[in-house]
C-alpha cells in the first residue's frame, strides 16, 4: 500500500520532536480524523534553520511530516511557504489515494508555522 | 522472522484436515450435486453430510440449514428474507448500534425503502440493556436481529434472554454468529433462534461459504432466485467443496471447542494480563468481564497513538493484528463500535485488536508482549498528544464521531 519511501520515513522518522526556542510553532489536523501535525521552527534571517515535528496519525502523516521537514530545512521562508502537499507527497513517492485528502497536512503544518513566525516577528 | 498471526477475527487459515477433505471436489468429485447421473450422485451426499456436520454444531436439524456464500449474504438474506416475507404484518426491525455492517447496513438500506430500525444503544463497556429491548417492540416489530459476540471487542450478549424476549412477543429472532461458532457453545433451541449465520473462514474453512440456520417453518423470500438447489431457498449451483470443508470445520469445531476455550482463554489473558501490566495509559474495549467476552479477542487503545501506526510497526516484527482507526477503515471516521461505546475519539482511533485462534502459542504472545512496550512508547515520543498537559481518559461529552 505504501511505497518504499513511505515505510522509509515511517520507519526512521526524520526531525522528530520539538525545539526549545522555536520562534515558529503550526498546528493542524485533527483529533476526530486521526491526524494531527505540529510543527516546530527556528528561522534565523529569514531561512529555516532548523525543524521538527510531533505527528499523531497514520503512517503517511508520519511520512510526510517526516519529509516535510527535510524539504523545508535551508529554504528562506518565502520558498517553503510554496511547498505543497502534493509536492511532499511527490518527494514520497506517491500516497495512496485515500490518504492524499486527510493525512497529507503536513505542507500545511509547515506554513502554519511560518505564519506563526511572521506574526511574532512581523 | 516468524509470522505472529493475530487477526483470527478477520479470517483463518484452512486447516489442514479441512484442506484434506475438500481437495478430492475439486477433481475426481468434480459433479454438479443436481445432476441424476454418478458424477452428480457422487457429489450429493457429501453436501448433506455437511449439513449434517454444521446443524450438529448449533443443535438444529439438517433440513434447517442452507449453504450460502459467505456471513454477510446469510445476514442479508435473513434480514431481508424475512421482511419480504412478512409484509403486512410489520416494518419494524430492532438491532443494534455494534453489529457488523453486514447487518448495520443491510438495516440502513432497508430504511431507505420505508423500513423502521430501532438501534439498541451499548453502554461504555458495549453492554446491552435489554429494557431497552423490550421498550423498543411495538406491534409492528417483525424481526430482532443481535449478534451473539461482536467482532471488534469480543463482548458476548445474552441471546438465550433476548431469545426469551423474542419468544414472549413472538417476534422472530435472527443473530449473527460468525464470530462465537467454534469459541463458545451456540445452540439454537436453547437460544430459541429462527435465524442464526457461519461463516466459513471464521473457523478454519476457505472463504467464499458460510451457512444460515432457518428454524423449520419460518417463511423467507429468497434473496437469489434461480434453480431448485437447497430447498428453494438459495439458488446456484453449491459451492461442493467449500461446503464439505465448512462441514469438517464445523465437526473439528465441535469436538474441540472445550479445550479450545481452555487453551485460547489462556493465552488470551497472559496477554491482556501483559499488556496492563507493562504498558501505561491503555484502556480496554468491550466488557472488563473476561468471561462475557469471547476467549480469543483483546481490544486495546493506547492513548496519544493512532492505530494503523502501531499496526505497521508491529508488522515490522511480523505481528498482525488490526485497528478501529478511520485509517485501516477506508473512512474518515474511526470504528462504529467504538463510536456506539462513546470511546473519546483519540482513544477510538488507536484501538487496537489482538484476536487469537488455533495456531497462536505462548512464544507467539511472549513476542507481543517483549515489542509492544517499546513499540508504544517511541510512537507516543512522536505525538503530540503525548505529555502535552492533556488527558484522553474519560469521554465526558462523548466527543466522538457516530455512524447512526
Amino acid at each position: 500500500m505504501y511505497t518504499d519511501k513511505v515505510m522509509d520515513h515511517f520507519t526512521n522518522p526524520r526531525n522528530v520532536g520539538e525545539i526549545e526556542n522555536a520562534n515558529g510553532v503550526g498546528e493542524v489536523g485533527n483529533a476526530s480524523c486521526g491526524d494531527i501535525m505540529k510543527i516546530f521552527l527556528k528561522v534565523e534571517d529569514d531561512i529555516i534553520k532548523d525543524v521538527k515535528f510531533k505527528t499523531f496519525g497514520c503512517g503517511a502523516a508520519i511520512a510526510t511530516s517526516s519529509m516535510v521537514t527535510e524539504m523545508a530545512i535551508g529554504k528562506t521562508i518565502d520558498e517553503a511557504l510554496e511547498l505543497s502537499n502534493q509536492a511532499v507527497a511527490e518527494a514520497l513517492d506517491g500516497l495512496p489515494a485515500q490518504k492524499m485528502h486527510c493525512s497529507n497536512l503536513a505542507a500545511d503544518a509547515l506554513h502554519e508555522a511560518i505564519k506563526n513566525y511572521k506574526e511574532q516577528n512581523g | 522472522m516468524k509470522q505472529i498471526y493475530l487477526d483470527y477475527n478477520a479470517t483463518s487459515p484452512v486447516r489442514p484436515e479441512v484442506l484434506e477433505v475438500m481437495l478430492p471436489f475439486f477433481k475426481e468429485h468434480f459433479g454438479n450435486p443436481s445432476s441424476v447421473h454418478w458424477a452428480g450422485r457422487a457429489v450429493a451426499g457429501a453436501i448433506e453430510k455437511a449439513r449434517e456436520q454444521v446443524a450438529d454444531l448449533i443443535n438444529a436439524s439438517p433440513a434447517e440449514i442452507v449453504f450460502v456464500s459467505c456471513g454477510s449474504e446469510g445476514d442479508n438474506m435473513a434480514i431481508k428474507g424475512t421482511l419480504a416475507a412478512l409484509k403486512g404484518k410489520g416494518n419494524h426491525i430492532i438491532t443494534t448500534t455494534v453489529e457488523h455492517p453486514a447487518v448495520l447496513d443491510t438495516c440502513k438500506a432497508l430504511e431507505k425503502d420505508g423500513y423502521d430500525v430501532t438501534y439498541l444503544p451499548v453502554d461504555k463497556d458495549g453492554q446491552l440493556d435489554l429494557a431497552d429491548l423490550e421498550a423498543a417492540i411495538t406491534d409492528k416489530t417483525v424481526l430482532i436481529s443481535v449478534m451473539w459476540a461482536n467482532n471488534e471487542t469480543g463482548n458476548i450478549y445474552p441471546i438465550e434472554e433476548i431469545g426469551k424476549i423474542a419468544k414472549k412477543h413472538n417476534i422472530r429472532f435472527h443473530t449473527d454468529a460468525v464470530q462465537s461458532v467454534g469459541k463458545v457453545p451456540v445452540d439454537v433451541q436453547k437460544a430459541n433462534l429462527d435465524l442464526l449465520v457461519i461463516s466459513g473462514h471464521k473457523i478454519g474453512a476457505p472463504k467464499g461459504v458460510g451457512a444460515i440456520y432457518i428454524r423449520r417453518g419460518t417463511r423467507m423470500t429468497p434473496l437469489l432466485h434461480g434453480g431448485h438447489q437447497e430447498r428453494n431457498r438459495r439458488a446456484g449451483t453449491q459451492n461442493v467443496a467449500g461446503i464439505v470443508g465448512l462441514g469438517k470445520a464445523c465437526e473439528l469445531a465441535g469436538v474441540e471447542r472445550e479445550e479450545y476455550y481452555k487453551r485460547v482463554r489462556a493465552l488470551r489473558d497472559r496477554l491482556e494480563d501483559g499488556i496492563s501490566d507493562q504498558v501505561p495509559d491503555i484502556k480496554l474495549n468491550g466488557t472488563p468481564d473476561r468471561d462475557q467476552r469471547l476467549p480469543n479477542t483483546l481490544n486495546v487503545s493506547f492513548a496519544y497513538i493512532e492505530g494503523e501506526s502501531l499496526l505497521l510497526n508491529l508488522d515490522m516484527f511480523g505481528i498482525a493484528a488490526s485497528s478501529g482507526s478511520a485509517c485501516t477503515s477506508g473512512s474518515l471516521e474511526p470504528s462504529h463500535v467504538m463510536g456506539a461505546m462513546c470511546v473519546e475519539v483519540t482513544l477510538a482511533h488507536s484501538s487496537t485488536r489482538f484476536s487469537l485462534g488455533h495456531e497462536t502459542t505462548v512464544a507467539d504472545v511472549d513476542k507481543v508482549l517483549e515489542v509492544l512496550p517499546a513499540t508504544v512508547q517511541r510512537i507516543r515520543d512522536m505525538s503530540p498528544l503525548y505529555n502535552c498537559g492533556k488527558t484522553t481518559d474519560e469521554c465526558e461529552t462523548c466527543e466522538t464521531v457516530r455512524r447512526i
